[in-house]
């Protein structure tokens, strides 16, 4: 046990008080737009957004409710994206990682190059968006939302990769090879299942960026009905107004409740960012080590 | 004999199913990564879709003369560089303070905390991220008109208009988002620094002050050093959605707002001009790669254990 000076505990204290102050300043713009969300919308008209609403209301939800059909599409679209996009990445992932991490493969390193050479250059935006359009036809299809993300962490590759190299004995693939395993079933009846820790973090951060991802929409996507709630949000703050246009009223039918603009924006913020906020505190440990990893390892 | 000619056989069929397992990924590189890498001469080019890529007739370095006779290379690449200069200096040295508080934390539980909650704004999306600054300065009812400077008496900003501020703005937005990231690896770092070094230091009286700057800084630098080199190779590229979405694509605001990587989008989708795009793309390519390959050189020489390649 250390002991501690008392010139070591004060420091300590104003460590404690400022990373506490910090850690609240982080979470301060969240809160904002939450209780923003549910503040009544004169009040909003007359004050602004607060951090303690005056009056509470829940206009703006239940105006999202009678909404739901154009929520619940958005939501579907980044769930299934989201889903996917994962899924496919993991595999394609792995499946490369794997042989670059067999020291009787002897392309190996010709491999490695070929992953991490794609890190240092990058040929822009432009031909890929040529490429995709014109060649591939990707416009306004689910592949749009799926296909330029799949391996963009390309040290997703050379971590996992990494993993199977120092984690995994090579006695272990021997041994399956003797009871005449071939490479496929090795790789998927042991080595994918063994390396079920690296991929959950990967995992985790793929799901991340499709869940985050509304740029391959704002190059890719035209017709709004492949719009996920990342780009409904966008399309929400250019313009309020849709939800009265045809297209929205149609939803809702006549007679509706007046549009209550200033707190529905915030509200579908909310909406948004409540998958992120319901995930978090089960992932955050995860998520913490998946940082200490790419940092040290990558 | 035959085990030889056996264990040979074995030996190919596993070299040829190792391989047919990197296929996949091997062709998604080609397309998404090294097609477009040979797709960069069309910025040497006129495209005309009628004739194809192809066909389309070379036009030398015209696209680029164009590109660099307009105002709008000399704005991004300043403001590319100035942003990302802002960010590597302040951003280092706010994630290097945090990591130095967290690291004197002893309760783990308290420290697992805060961790997370700087953490949490890593996860958030730049359109959300936009809506919460829209929060804070929207000039009908943002927080900062209305219960700041109204209440004071002072007149009212329309920050949306106002191009001056949003050095300051993006800046806040830069390090609310990623300080915490980097934050959190150098934590990691100072963590795997061997106690028993700050034992000897406290018994030879170092205080606290003195035990972080001869000891932790000092055992920090290779790490703080890569990190900066890496963000140096990417001068040149620009988190889009910073820079594109949180100034919520206000066309007042592109003097200190537009970068590389939003004149790029801008000008192939807004403005449909796939010369001046593609130009300024391959400047970006080739500038980014000639800083990565310096970069990594650098710390070859300062450093040969860290250099990626």
């Amino acid at each position: 046990m250390e002991i501690a000076t008392r010139g070591e505990l004060a420091f300590r204290r104003f460590a404690f008080v400022a990373m506490a102050l910090i850690s609240v300043g982080m979470i301060l713009p969240v809160l904002l737009m939450i209780a923003a969300s549910f503040t009544d919308e004169k009040s909003l008209i007359l004050h602004g957004y607060r951090f303690i609403p005056d009056k509470l209301s829940l206009d703006a939800y239940i105006y999202m409710v009678n909404q739901y059909k154009i929520i619940l599409r958005a939501y579907g679209v980044s769930i299934f994206v989201t889903v996917a996009g994962t899924l496919i990445s993991l595999i394609i992932t792995t499946m490369l990682a794997y042989p670059m991490s067999r020291r009787d493969f002897k392309y190996r390193n010709v491999l490695a190059f070929i992953v991490f050479f794609t890190m240092l250059f990058s040929g822009g935006i432009v031909p890929s968006y040529i490429l995709w359009t014109r060649v591939f036809g990707i416009t306004d299809t689910y592949w749009a939302l799926i296909l330029p993300n799949l391996l963009m962490p390309a040290f997703h590759v050379l971590l996992v990769r990494n993993y199977y190299q120092s984690n995994i004995p090579h006695e272990l693939i021997e041994s399956a090879q003797i009871d005449g395993a071939g490479e496929f079933r090795i790789f998927f009846r042991i080595m994918f299942p063994l390396s079920v820790p690296v991929i959950a973090t990967i995992a985790l951060f793929m799901a991340l960026v499709y869940w985050n991802d509304w740029i391959n929409a704002l190059y890719y996507i035209s017709r709004p009905k492949y719009f996920g709630i990342q780009n409904l949000l966008i399309r929400m703050m250019n313009n309020i107004q849709f939800l009265r246009s045809s297209e929205g009223s149609a939803l809702i039918g006549t007679g509706a409740v007046e549009l209550p603009s200033t707190s529905i924006r915030m509200a579908m913020g909310v909406v948004g960012l409540l998958p992120i906020l319901v995930m978090f505190p089960f992932t955050q440990k995860y998520l913490i080590k998946g940082v200490v990893i790419g940092a040290v390892k990558g | 004999m035959n085990g030889k000619l056996a264990s040979k056989f074995n030996a190919r069929k596993t070299t040829i199913s190792l391989f047919l397992l990197t296929v996949p990924g091997l062709l998604y590189l080609l397309v998404n990564n090294y097609l477009p890498m040979f797709g960069i001469f069309i910025a040497f080019k006129e495209i005309d879709y009628s004739k194809g890529l192809w066909g389309s007739d070379w036009v030398g370095f015209k696209n680029f003369e164009f590109l660099f006779r307009t105002s709008d290379a000399y704005i991004m690449t300043r403001n590319t560089l100035l942003y990302n200069l802002a960010f590597i200096v302040i951003g280092t040295a706010v994630s290097i303070i945090m990591a130095l508080l967290l690291h004197e934390l002893k309760n783990r539980m308290s420290s697992k905390m805060f961790q997370s909650a700087i953490l949490f704004p890593n996860l958030v999306s730049m359109v959300i991220v936009s809506y919460l600054v829209y929060a804070f300065l929207n000039s009908d009812s943002g927080l900062i008109n209305l219960s700041i400077l109204r209440p004071l008496g002072l007149e009212e900003i329309s920050w949306y208009a106002e191009p001056k501020y949003w050095p300051f703005i993006l800046l806040i937005t830069y390090l609310w988002k990623t300080a915490g990231y980097t934050t959190i690896v150098y934590f990691a770092f100072m963590a795997g620094i061997d106690k028993s070094i700050y034992e000897a230091a406290k018994i030879d009286g170092a205080g606290k002050i003195r035990q972080i700057w001869s000891i932790t800084l000092p055992l920090l630098k290779p790490a703080v050093t890569l990190m900066v080199l890496l963000a140096i190779g990417r001068i040149f590229n620009s988190d889009f959605g910073l820079f594109y979405q949180v100034p919520l694509n206000s066309g007042a605001l592109y003097s200190t707002t537009q970068t590389i990587d939003t004149y790029v989008y801008r000008a192939l989708m807004q403005m449909h001009d796939i010369g001046m795009s593609s130009a300024a793309g391959f400047y970006q390519s080739v500038v980014g790669f000639v800083l990565v390959i310096a970069a990594n050189k650098l710390v070859k020489k300062l450093d040969p254990d860290n250099a990626l390649f």
